[in-house]
């Protein structure tokens, strides 16, 4: 059972501590066991049998995933590994569901809030995450601060459909091929940025080809320990982008795209599939590298005070960091102030501030104390997590009607002129 | 160890509970550092003021439980090691004190304060606190008091206890006292502040220091200077040093560690060289304008290949990434790194190099060396799998071999990391046995029950020896 841990991994940590500052969890549980070099270091000695996979459970569910450690690591040690290896053993021990067990554990609230859960609950089943879903009803009883989820759940928007055919040309001159990934949740909650984000590769000079075979990334379903799925799910994927001869796939949600562009390791030992994964994660590009290697013309000022959240999975897992910044200072008469500590996770992880609310809430906390500082006008983000966790920081700190929550793609289109 | 009875009164003088750690996730996080060994501690207390501190130590004498204190775990030697079990202390939660007065151009601290965070706080002011240890960023103002952290700039600017003025500390019987004040000059008594900055958490825990903070130089220039010969790469730094310029730091890169860099990341740094040395002026813009230019010909004189003057910050950064970069590059061959900073004289630099070449051969270890060029404060770096107990025996050697000659070329066994654990075979080699003896007797005054810290810096016994792996 712990055979399966990333044992051999672990012993690339050494332990000089410069994960730490990184660490957004360190940051608000002041334990070094809810540090990265606290966490590979359970999972090294639960390897080694010196402690049970429950006895390091707790501090190592708390764990954002946002891989920042990765970032800071002198020594590159590969942590997202390491975590994803003790989810499929927990995964695999699991007897229980774990929403019950939690529920169980924290003991329960006492005002159930359908609407919250109804809320959640739309945003994960509308990603075919199935499995997901059923923990979230299994957990009956939901904090009641869930509420604060149902009021900032956007409304279903349809995708345009037009903009769903398969081919659309670029205006002008065509500069590169692309094909689009839309992502499940991306086209259910936010479709509108996709149709945005279309219009703007094809103002941009890009073929545009939206396949349907497409499917979720599996990135939420590998956070939870189910790598069969993911790796059913990245097959299809591979399978789906190789119908055409494309420059590039692209997409404009940080946490699917590092998912996307895992596929090869994921895959690795599939001898059948691992170099068509290479070839899949070689093309795959968030949008912000493309449309900043297009030079945009804009056609409206914005006289705004503007700050960047970057997507955790953005930033360390595709690097990608300058290309949405110079994207954004080149719009015309755009005040862009860098935000303090913008690195650090925004709390939203993926289903962390559902399952672990309390934790999130005091990352996001921080979070905001940053946000203050800046007073922007504007947050941009570049991923719908993001996106809805700063929409609840700016709410619980009664900022809502004053700061605007913008995803990068909503904010060049307005500039580009792009409705 | 910890009795029920102990804990409970522990319970009553710390004012959360969350601050009580005692689950064996919590108990195993707090058993390393950045260095070698792992010791279970019993408890894990994070206090928040002096008095909980003072009433911690206090029951701990009462129950002749030891005591370790710990900033962020960063030590390089095995300072905050639990080696007899105990109390771990750990102080990353108590930063909450960081004040400059700007009239006496001081920082009071509290002891979990990040280091790089007093600097950030002083440029604010036009000020500087110059130590900077390249974990500056992560490892507590106390970890640095009580191990005198030093740094790259250390060359120019001197280390931790040069810019300690004043502390407070909680003695091993749990009294509280203060040390020296927050003027520069003070000879009242004895100078307890210096005694007790560098002694490893053993005499007393440091819970508030009185910082001293230097104008803050106006510019930086940023050059590399690459050399076909160390033995030309030591000669430039002595004549450097007499041609009336002093630079803030002066780092070296031997040709092992140079091609490692450019292995994992080329930047296009000349592989068929001995040595790079990086040297930052830092002063008035016009003046290491000028000083720059001498230190070209300086080092030109003497036979360097080739000087590369940075243009812009960029260009700097550029130059500064090919130091950065050793670490990632040579624990891509293996994982363990052990990083030693036994240190010489300046003028054995190249002599040093050698013997170091010698020891890398005769051993058969990976060895790399880089560091602190102009205060001869090396850091051989050996790479080994600590899976592999035959190569770890192999290190063992190498590492002991090391310190003696060190000490040979009339050096020291460590410069900056402090001795904690891994030093403490060699002290009376260093020391001699009278002057072992001395510091043994100050030791004994200051804790008799031996509650502070113990198994840091004095060996256990007479035939202790050097251990990275069991037997």
């Amino acid at each position: 059972m712990t055979s399966k841990l990333a044992y051999k991994e672990t012993f690339d940590c050494v332990q000089c501590g410069y994960c730490l500052p990184a660490c957004p969890t360190y940051s608000t549980m002041g334990k070094e066991s809810h540090s990265p070099r606290g966490r590979i270091n359970l999972v090294q000695m639960a390897s080694e049998g010196k402690i049970s996979i429950n006895e390091i459970e707790e501090s190592m569910d708390l764990c954002l995933g946002c891989r920042a450690c990765e970032t800071a690591c002198p020594t590159n040690v590969q942590y997202g590994k390491i975590l994803e290896s003790f989810k499929e053993v927990k995964a695999e021990q699991e007897t229980s569901p774990l929403a019950s067990r939690l529920a169980m554990q924290k003991g329960l609230p006492n005002k159930t809030i359908l609407g919250a859960m109804t809320a959640s609950l739309r945003i994960y089943q509308s990603m075919g995450v199935d499995k997901l879903a059923r923990k979230m009803k299994l957990l009956k009883v939901l904090p009641e601060q869930l509420q604060a989820f149902e009021e900032i759940t956007p409304k279903i928007e349809k995708p345009d459909k037009k903009l769903r055919a398969s081919v659309l040309s670029p205006n002008g001159e065509k500069k590169a091929s692309i094909a689009f990934f839309t992502g499940c949740i991306m086209d259910v909650f936010f479709a509108k940025i996709n149709d945005l984000s279309i219009k703007l590769l094809q103002y941009a000079g890009c073929e545009v080809t939206v396949i349907k075979e497409q499917t979720c990334c599996g990135a939420l379903q590998n956070h939870d320990g189910d790598t069969e799925t993911t790796r059913k799910l990245a097959k299809k994927n591979i399978a789906a982008f190789e119908k055409g001869n494309f420059d590039y796939i692209v997409n404009s949600i940080g946490g699917c795209g590092a998912m996307l562009v895992e596929y090869d390791v994921l895959l690795k030992n599939d001898s059948e599939w691992s170099e068509r994964a290479k070839r899949f994660t070689d093309k795959n590009k968030d949008v912000s590298v493309i449309l900043s290697k297009l030079n945009l013309q804009f056609k409206k000022e914005l006289n705004r005070r503007v700050t960047y959240q970057p997507s955790c999975h953005l930033t360390n897992v595709q690097k990608v960091t300058t290309d949405p910044i110079h994207l954004l200072q080149s719009i015309p008469k755009i005040n862009y102030v860098p935000l303090p500590a913008g690195d650090m996770c925004c709390g939203s992880a993926g289903t962390y501030n559902i399952f672990h609310y309390d934790e999130s809430m005091e990352i996001l906390d921080e979070k905001m104390e940053n946000v203050k500082k800046v007073v922007p006008e504007m947050i941009v983000t570049s991923n719908p997590g993001c996106h809805l966790q700063m929409c609840l920081g700016v709410k619980r700190e009664g900022l809502a009607s004053k700061v605007r929550v913008a995803h990068i793609i909503e904010v060049l289109a307005e500039a580009c002129g792009i409705e | 160890m910890v009795t029920e009875e102990m804990l409970n009164q522990i319970k009553s003088m710390i004012k959360s509970e969350k601050r009580i750690l005692t689950e064996k996730a919590d108990l195993v996080s707090y058993a390393y550092d950045g260095s070698f060994g792992s010791y279970l501690p019993d408890l894990v207390l994070q206090p928040l003021s002096t008095e909980e501190v003072s009433g911690i130590v206090k029951t701990a004498n009462r129950w002749k439980v030891p005591i370790y204190p710990r900033g962020r775990g960063t030590s390089l030697s095995g300072g905050p090691l639990p080696v007899y079990g105990g109390i771990v202390l750990d102080f990353s939660l108590w930063n909450q004190k960081l004040t400059i007065d700007r009239d006496d151009t001081v920082a009071i601290v509290s002891p979990g304060v990040i280091t790089a965070e007093i600097d950030r706080a002083a440029r604010e002011f036009g000020l500087m606190y110059p130590p900077d240890p390249s974990s500056a960023h992560v490892s507590t103002i106390g970890g640095n008091l009580a191990e005198n952290a030093g740094g790259p700039r250390g060359l120019k600017y001197g280390v931790t206890k040069d810019y300690v003025l004043g502390l407070e500390i909680v003695t091993p019987q749990g009294d509280i006292i203060r040390t020296g004040g927050r003027t520069i000059k003070n000879v009242t008594g004895y100078d307890l502040t210096k005694l007790i900055v560098g002694s490893e958490g053993t005499l007393g825990i440091i819970t508030e220091a009185i910082l001293q903070l230097i104008p803050r130089p106006q510019a930086t220039q940023t050059m590399m200077v690459i050399f076909d010969d160390i033995v030309d790469a030591g000669r430039a730094i002595s004549s450097v040093l007499t041609s009336g310029i002093l630079p803030s730091k002066m780092e070296i890169m031997d040709q092992f560690s140079i091609e490692a860099v450019e292995d994992y990341e080329p930047i296009g740094l000349p592989t068929d060289v001995d040595a790079i040395i990086l040297i930052e002026l830092d002063g008035h813009p016009l003046a290491i304008q000028d000083e720059c230019h001498q230190v070209e010909k300086v080092c030109l004189d003497v036979g360097a290949r080739e000087v590369k003057i940075a243009t812009d910050s960029e260009s700097a950064a550029k130059l500064w990434k090919a130091r950065k970069l050793v670490s990632p590059a040579i624990v891509r061959k293996k994982p363990t790194k052990i990083s030693e900073d036994a240190t010489i004289p300046r003028s054995k630099i190249p002599e040093m190099f050698k013997r170091l070449k010698e020891i890398k051969t005769k051993y058969d270890i990976d060895l790399v060396v880089f560091g602190h060029a102009g205060d001869g404060n090396l850091h051989p770096n050996i790479i080994a799998d600590k899976r592999d107990k035959a190569e770890m025996k192999r290190v063992e050697q190498a590492v002991t071999e090391i310190f003696s000659t060190a000490i040979e070329l009339g050096g020291t066994l460590s410069g900056e990391h402090g001795i904690g654990t891994m030093k403490t075979p060699f002290m009376e080699m260093e020391l001699g046995g009278a002057g072992l003896e001395m510091m043994k007797r100050m030791k004994t005054a200051w804790d008799p029950l031996n509650i502070m810290n113990p198994g840091k810096i004095f060996p256990d016994s007479k035939d202790q020896r050097l251990v990275l792996v069991d037997d």
